[in-house]
């Protein structure tokens, strides 16, 4: 995956996913100083407590447990279904929304709270240019 | 600061009219409204306009082309799901500050066939849906329905039986799109969109229109109080910012701070509340604003489905009128059919689903991102 992410290769899918040169992927939050409200993406003020120019950058965690979920069966055209819609709390803090994958899509197998894990993975759709992007998916946390 | 009263208020059967446009549909409930209230174009001073898909194309001065250009001031509302709520509010807001003694509202909607997935799509790169997960409207929903099965176990079921109670209540409603009854197999049996909401669970996509006219107190009892509506409360909010606000939209918050409000500003509490129009764009909606709007104790929406005691004579009947589920959600008029619905109870005026007695009632929407606005409403004499 290093490898990968070098100059030529996949871009990130959200600008919150981050391709270090020659270091594993991770998802990036920004942390409010004062308050320590954690959000994705750049922003100059915490939507929290209004405090400006005092976020920083924090690596988030590949671990953190099934909040909700929802089994999508109709989407919009192109786009293969079912698959679970997940909201996923990360161990340390901040919340994505992703798809949660390696696990049957069927609401006796998920559940609410389950550990997950993030991993990375190319995207199976490139943009009109043809280039790649990396993105990101849940999976139930493999042991060790 | 005088009272507000509505002093007419009509809506045209949901439906689809291909053949009408937004202005044409505008203009059809406004004139309704303005008989139901005896006066005319040239009596309002003002014209509040609520419209969501065509927000920048002037649709209140194109309903003024259709019923008379009067010259008043028109001002056009957006604000997703919430926008006929708004320009109600924007009208009582007017009056309120003493501008005018009567204005005219307007919601309307043409969505046609418009898919049952909402928006979706926008920003650079590759989609995101399917794989970060769903942008979808009823995946939302059913996420926000999942959280409160989550805390409180609530079952597919429960959710269902939203669908089944107003579905049924529709079938008194003859404004309403849909007056089919659907027993809960045939909900749970349906095409799953986004489990747990089937495709009963979702609102149905319709064009629409409401209209109400508002007066002052002043000018109020100068027309004859007969058949007046009180605007007990009016409240609007944004989300304020909760935890996952911005990965999972928070119906809930916004909800929970307006009906503390309106409740305030009319000096009752849910109990006095006779009859409720909520925002069921989705099945699982309906189940979190039992709680958000005070009509039952947290975690016991799923019992207050399963008792009946929002069904038509029970409790606290909610969404007599069929609700979004059924009567159809014409997004921009939505909120001003809601309270044309409380507002039909109140005068005793609702035909064969008549909530005997009722006295107060409450409206409620949700524009997704967040607004949420709500009219509480009381019978006059
Ligand atoms: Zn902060």
């Amino acid at each position: 995956m290093a490898q990968e992410a070098a100059a030529s290769g996949p871009r990130p899918i959200v600008s919150y996913l981050k391709i270090p040169d020659g270091g594993d992927p991770y998802l990036e939050g920004q942390c409010c100083k004062p308050c320590g409200a954690i959000f994705l993406g750049e922003r100059q003020t915490c939507a929290r407590c209004g405090a400006d120019q005092q976020l920083e950058p924090k690596k988030l965690s590949n671990r953190g447990e099934l909040y909700v979920y929802s089994i999508v069966h109709r989407s919009f055209p192109g786009i293969e279904v079912p698959y679970i819609s997940a909201i996923v709390d990360l161990e340390g803090g901040g919340t994505v929304k992703g798809n949660l994958i390696n696990i049957d899509p069927d609401p006796d197998q998920v559940r609410m709270g389950m550990p997950v894990e993030v991993i990375y993975q190319i995207a199976p759709r490139k943009d009109a240019e043809g280039n790649e992007y990396l993105t990101y998916y849940f999976q139930p946390q493999t042991k060790g | 600061m005088s009272d507000v009263y509505v002093m007419g208020i009509d809506m045209i059967k949901f439906g689809r009219y291909p053949e009408s446009n937004v202005p044409k549909l505008g203009a059809d409930a406004a004139r309704l409204a303005l008989k139901d209230a005896g006066l005319t174009i040239q009596d309002m001073e003002a014209l509040y306009s609520g419209n969501l898909m065509q927000a920048s194309a002037m649709v209140g001065q194109r309903i003024l082309q259709e019923i008379g250009q009067t010259g008043i001031p028109v001002t056009n509302s957006a604000n997703a799901c919430a926008t006929g709520a708004t320009a109600f509010r924007e009208g009582w807001t007017a009056i309120k500050a003493g501008l005018y003694d009567l204005v005219l509202i307007i919601g309307v909607e043409q969505l046609g066939r418009a898919g049952l997935l909402g928006g979706g799509g926008g920003g650079g790169g590759i989609s995101k849906e399917g794989l970060l997960g769903s942008g979808t409207m009823p995946a939302v929903f059913a996420e926000a329905g999942m959280e409160h099965s989550r805390k409180y176990g609530t079952t597919f079921e429960q959710f269902a039986k939203v669908s089944v109670k107003n579905h049924q209540h529709s079938v008194k409603n003859p404004k309403s799109m849909y007056q089919k009854e659907t027993p809960l197999e045939m909900v749970m049996n349906s095409e799953m969109i986004a489990y747990p909401n089937t495709k009963l669970m979702c609102s149905v996509n319709v064009d629409g229109a409401a209209a109400a006219v508002l007066a002052s107190e002043k000018k109020a009892k100068e027309l004859g109080m007969g058949r007046a509506v009180k605007v007990a409360a009016s409240v609007l909010t944004s989300d304020p910012y909760t935890e996952r606000d911005l990965v999972m939209p928070d119906i809930n918050t916004c909800t929970r701070s307006a009906a503390k409000q309106a409740y305030e500003m009319a000096g009752i509490g849910p109990d006095d509340i006779d009859l409720v129009e909520l925002h069921d764009c989705f099945a699982t909606a309906e189940i979190l604003h039992y709680e958000n709007l005070g009509l039952c104790a947290d975690g016991e929406a799923g019992k207050l489905i399963d008792q009946g005691e929002t069904a038509h004579g029970g409790r606290i009947p909610v969404n007599v009128s069929g609700g979004l589920l059924s009567k159809g959600h014409p997004l921009g008029a939505t909120g001003v059919a809601n309270i044309y619905e409380v507002s039909m109870h109140l005068r005793g005026e609702a035909g064969a689903r008549q909530v005997e007695g009722a006295k107060t009632g409450l409206t409620h929407v949700i524009g997704l991102g967040s607004a949420c606005g709500i009219h509480i409403l009381e019978k006059v004499g």
